[in-house]
This record gives C-alpha cells, sequence and structure tokens, in this order.
C-alpha cells in the first residue's frame, strides 16, 4: 500500500512535482500516466526514497518515507528508469548481490535467485555476463533483482521503454502476476493504451499535478471522450500550465 | 557491518574480472614505474661508466701541422679522423649536430711552437648541448693536458722545475656514503611508490560514484535497504585493498630491477632489502586511505567517468608538490614536515634508504597525521554521499 499525500518537489527554479496525491492499493496496478516531464519520474523517485520531498508526506504500507527510509526501502522494490547492471557480473550475480544487501539468509539466497530467474524466464542467460546484453535482457534481469526480496511494493518507472513485442507481453503477465498476488503494483508510462490494458486505477499527472485518478471507465466519463488517447490529451488540458 | 562486507566482496570481484582496469592497476602503476626509472637509470650509468673507456672519435681539421698533438690524442683513446673540409665546413657541421666536436690546427701551428710564439688551436663545439659538451670536455681537457707537458719540457729545458708552476694543491675528501648518494638518486622513488597506490585505487575511485552514475546502477542500488555510509565505506575498503596491492607489487618491482642496476658501480649501496621493502610498505600504508578517500571525494564531484579522470590526473600530481619544494630548498627531515602527508612518507623513506636512524617520533607522527587526514576525507565522502545532488 502507497500513500501520496500532496508531495511537491523543486529543482532550482524548477517546479517538477506541486502536490501530488494518490493512493495505491495492495492487489491492484496503480498506473502513473503523463507526458514527458510530467514530474512521474520525481514522484516515484520520492517513493524510492533518493529524493527528500521539500513538502508533504508519502508512505509505504504506512511507514514514513523521510523519516523512516530505511524501513520503507525494506518494504520496496524497485525499477528505476534506465536502471543499469554490473557487467563485470553474470546476470545470476547480479541479483544474487542485490538479494544479500537486502538481507536475505545465505542459505535462502541461491534458492530465492533461482525461483525469480524461473518466474523471468532468463535462465537462458543467468550465467552469463551481463556486458553486451540487449535492452530487454537488461531490463529483465534488473525487475528480477529488484523482485528478488520478495517485496509487498513494486515500483517500476516506465519498465516498457525500448521493449520488444515479447518482452513487453512478459512483463505485462509479470505485472499481473504480481497483482494476483496481493501486491501493490505502482507503475509509469506515457503510453495510454498500455496503462489502459492493466491497470485498475490511473493517475495521470501533467504539470506537475495530478489531473485524474480514476479508472478507466471513469476517465473516459469524466473527460467526455471515448478514444483513450483524447482522454488523455483532456486530461492533460483540464490542469493547464502553471 | 555484513552489508560492508558483501559490498566489498562484489567489488573486489568486479574489479578483478575487469582485465583491462586490473591491467592499469596493477601492471602500469606499480611495474611501469619502476622498470622505466630502471631503464633510465641503468641508461645513464652506462652512458657515464664507459665514456673513458670509449675512444671517441673526433674530425681534425690540419692533422699534418701538429703529428705530435695527434699522437699524444692517439693515446688518450681519442681517435683523429678525418673532417669536413675548411673552417666554415667544420662549423657547420657541428652546428647541424653532425659532429659533436672538431678541433682545427691551423697552418703555422709548428713554427709558432717552435718559435715559443702562443700558437691557436680552435675547438668547435656547441656548449648548450649537454650530451656534445660531456665529448668536448674529453678533447679539452686532453689538449689542456698536452699544453702542460710542453709548458713543463720548456721549463725543464731551461732549467726550471716544473713544480714551480703549481703553488699547491687541492684535495677534495667526499664525506657522503654510499648509501647517501644513492639517496639522491633513489629519493624519486617514493614518489613512484605514491603513483603506483593511487593507480592501484583509481578505477575504483571513480567508480563509486561517477562510475556507478554513469552506468545506472546507484539508483537502484540507493533502493535497497542499506545505508549509504556503508555501500561507500564497502567501496572505500575495496579501493584500499587494490591500493595495498598495488603499492606491495611496486615495492617487490622496485627490490628486482635495483638488483640489476650497477648502482655499485657508480660508489652507491642503496639500503633496499626486504626489510627495508617491509618497512616502506607500513610507513606508506596509511597514506593508501588518504589516496582513496580522496580519489573518491575527486571523483565524486565529476559528471562522468572521463572527467573524473581528468581530475584524478591532478590528484596524481598532487602528491609531489611537497617533495618538490623541500628538494629544491634542500630541507633536512624535521618535526613539522611530519605533519604533511606524502613528504613524511617520503622523508622517512629517503632516510631508510641512506640506511640512517629512523626517529620513530616522526614516524609515529606521520602515520598518525596521515590517517587522521583520510579519515576526516572519508567522512567528509560519507557525508557527501547521502546528498540528493549524488545523482547528478
Amino acid at each position: 500500500m502507497i500513500r501520496v499525500n500532496d508531495i511537491h518537489k523543486s529543482f532550482g527554479k524548477v517546479r517538477a512535482v506541486r502536490g501530488v496525491s494518490f493512493e495505491a492499493p495492495d492487489g491492484k496496478i496503480t498506473g502513473l500516466l503523463g507526458p514527458n516531464g510530467a514530474g512521474k519520474s520525481t514522484t516515484l523517485r520520492v517513493l524510492y526514497t533518493v529524493l527528500t520531498p521539500d513538502k508533504g508526506r508519502a508512505s509505504i504500507d504506512g511507514v514514513d518515507v523521510v523519516t523512516d527510509s530505511l524501513k520503507a526501502r525494506q518494504r520496496i522494490g524497485a525499477l528505476p528508469h534506465g536502471a543499469g547492471l554490473y557487467p563485470h557480473l553474470t546476470a545470476r550475480e547480479n541479483i544474487a548481490y542485490y538479494a544479500t544487501l537486502c538481507g536475505l539468509d545465505k542459505r535462502d539466497i541461491e534458492a530465492r535467485v533461482a525461483g525469480i530467474v524461473d518466474l523471468l524466464e532468463i535462465g537462458d542467460f543467468a550465467d552469463r555476463r551481463t556486458k553486451g546484453f540487449s535492452h530487454g535482457q537488461r531490463t529483465k534481469v534488473s525487475l528480477a533483482r529488484a523482485l528478488v526480496h520478495n517485496p509487498q511494493n513494486v515500483i517500476l518507472d516506465e519498465p516498457s521503454n525500448g521493449l520488444d513485442v515479447m518482452a513487453t507481453r512478459s512483463l505485462r503477465d509479470l505485472i499481473l502476476k504480481l497483482k494476483d498476488a496481493g501486491r501493490c503494483v505502482l507503475f509509469s508510462s506515457h503510453v495510454m493504451q498500455e496503462v489502459a490494458a492493466l491497470c485498475d486505477d490511473i493517475v495521470i499527472i501533467a504539470n506537475g499535478k495530478v489531473a485524474i485518478d480514476d479508472s478507466v471507465d471513469g476517465i473516459r466519463r469524466r473527460t467526455g471522450c471515448d478514444d483513450l488517447e483524447d482522454a488523455f490529451v483532456r486530461a492533460i488540458e483540464m490542469v493547464g500550465p502553471e | 557491518m555484513r552489508t560492508l562486507i558483501t559490498v566489498f566482496i562484489k567489488e573486489v570481484i568486479d574489479n578483478f574480472r575487469d582485465r583491462r582496469t586490473l591491467a592499469s592497476a596493477l601492471i602500469m602503476g606499480p611495474l611501469f614505474g619502476p622498470l622505466l626509472f630502471a631503464f633510465v637509470i641503468n641508461l645513464s650509468i652506462e652512458r657515464s661508466l664507459d665514456d673513458i673507456d670509449r675512444v671517441l672519435e673526433v674530425p681534425v681539421l690540419g692533422q699534418q701541422h701538429a703529428p705530435n698533438l695527434m699522437r699524444y690524442l692517439e693515446s688518450h683513446n681519442i681517435e683523429v679522423i678525418e673532417g669536413p673540409p675548411g673552417r666554415a665546413a667544420a662549423i657547420d657541421a657541428v652546428t647541424t649536430g653532425k659532429h659533436d666536436v672538431i678541433v682545427i690546427v691551423p697552418a703555422g701551428f709548428g713554427e709558432q711552437l717552435a718559435d715559443t710564439i702562443p700558437a691557436k688551436i680552435e675547438l668547435i663545439s656547441d656548449q648548450a648541448n649537454t650530451q656534445a659538451e660531456r665529448d668536448a670536455r674529453r678533447v679539452r681537457n686532453a689538449l689542456h693536458s698536452y699544453n702542460q707537458e710542453l709548458a713543463a719540457i720548456r721549463l725543464v729545458a731551461r732549467g726550471v722545475s716544473p713544480i714551480v708552476l703549481r703553488p699547491f694543491n687541492v684535495d677534495e675528501i667526499d664525506v657522503s656514503t654510499p648509501s647517501g648518494r644513492s639517496a639522491m638518486l633513489l629519493g624519486m622513488m617514493s614518489y613512484f611508490f605514491i603513483f603506483a597506490l593511487l593507480m592501484g585505487g583509481m578505477y575504483l575511485a571513480i567508480d563509486t560514484t561517477a562510475g556507478e552514475r554513469e552506468r545506472g546502477s546507484l539508483e537502484p542500488i540507493l533502493t535497497l535497504p542499506v545505508t549509504r555510509d556503508q555501500l561507500m565505506l564497502g567501496k572505500i575498503a575495496a579501493t584500499c585493498v587494490f591500493m595495498a596491492v598495488s603499492l606491495l607489487l611496486s615495492l617487490c618491482s622496485f627490490f628486482v630491477a635495483l638488483k640489476f642496476m650497477p648502482l655499485e658501480q657508480l660508489g652507491m649501496t642503496p639500503n633496499f632489502g626486504p626489510d627495508v621493502v617491509i618497512a616502506a610498505f607500513f610507513v606508506l600504508a596509511p597514506f593508501i586511505l588518504l589516496g582513496a578517500s580522496l580519489m573518491t571525494l575527486v571523483a565524486s564531484f565529476t559528471k562522468s567517468y572521463k572527467e573524473a579522470q581528468t581530475w584524478l590526473s591532478v590528484v596524481l600530481v598532487a602528491p609531489t608538490l611537497p617533495i618538490l619544494i623541500v628538494s629544491i630548498l634542500t630541507l633536512r627531515p624535521q618535526l613539522e614536515f611530519m605533519f604533511i602527508p606524502s613528504l613524511s612518507q617520503h622523508l622517512l623513506l629517503v632516510d631508510m634508504i641512506k640506511n640512517e636512524p629512523v626517529n620513530m617520533l616522526h614516524v609515529a607522527i606521520s602515520v598518525t597525521s596521515t590517517i587522521a587526514l583520510g579519515a576526516v576525507l572519508t567522512w567528509i565522502c560519507a557525508r557527501l554521499y547521502r546528498r540528493e545532488g549524488l545523482l547528478g
């Protein structure tokens, strides 16, 4: 369960996020949708604790991300935008490194890593060094790394960016599996169709503010647009410039 | 603690697998420096040693005017050869570097000698060219001693002892010990060690911030339930280990390289046995933490790996500055100097090589002040690692 309450964040004069609030409940998939530069990544970065909000609060399972960030991090698995691997370690070693850092029991790590390798179907290249991996392979390993400690909350920043059809598909399957397991999944995207196909709830962000927070049907209704793309554009217009 | 060890082990494995950086860290630094040093020293030693034995070929114009002088030169290991035709051509040959030194004996030399009129011999050389000047000096000395010999013969012929021309002799007494003479030459070694030590950890120091950031692996690792201090310290610990290995390798390679240098022929016996190697390691070791934290600190301000490398090359030169200043001013080891890292290590090392008693108080101050500064820099690194701007 992720709760965001009126967070603000500026970088110098740029006000990246100006009052974003939403909730991402367990057992549901929440999509953070918005054009480039809308403040999606900044919001997610606050949630996985690498940024501190200027104002407002956010919590993971009730744990504050600012005052108790270490504890909050124990409850999340995060895939930052453009996450990189260690090229001289094999995929399996990359995953095991994170598992160890997450504090998993030494005896469990091997089984855990094997389990996540199976789940993401990356066994074919799991024992190769990640140098020279394709973008899709890298994303899958990064995902496996983020999920190896079985986090209750999963935060993914534009995970489907640059993936081909097959890879996107298996990513979608994985997200659905996480949902079925009762996890809270929050991911960002700038592709309306993708979000619509997966999410129970969509939070549309534009200019650092929440435009609409509703289900797909709810968004259609409130914008009065049947076509999803039109609905997206209309919602963004509703926020208006700063 | 577990996090720290995990990070440490991962960094060591990671760095070991990266053959290119490993080569630059553990071969370039420790081996290239000493080998280059050995090569240069060997070359200069051999050059100065075989100079006297080497036959020097000197073109002489107008050989027929001074046959006795020619024989005299030949007896002094100077082989007289045919020179360029004419004075202008001779000057030109020296100017262009075709010959280092040319002697011209003008016509009428023999007659002037016979009439006891001061005769003239021209010696053409380029005094700005130090290499050529060495050969010119040999010829000049030979001519000078021939001059003296002739003068002595003339005095004897007039019934005067040649000794009257020598009111006194100067005896020079050199008090420098063979080890002391080595210290001048081997004093620069300490910089090679510091250089190798820094090279050993350079890649990891950059990787801690700029490298991880550029690769995109920094942000994911910061989302894990570990403190940034632990990540930082684990990485600095791994950096230190590679620096220590690099230092040890460089000490050993110097130990081996010195065996192949004919230093005894120059009257030098550097005190650089296995015991000094070990002592030097412990004297230099405190510099490891300082170097690791300094490099990490500098790299953390840079935007990319390339930029970090540029800045770190400045850091590589920085430790030479105090050494250089003290060497130029030829200052003796003093208590105050022991507070200055790199300088204190240098001075202690020179003392050891000179086989002079090492002041234990100096060692204690050097070790503690260097470690203290290293600890302060590590603390600053950790502070900087906590800030948001780290992500760039």
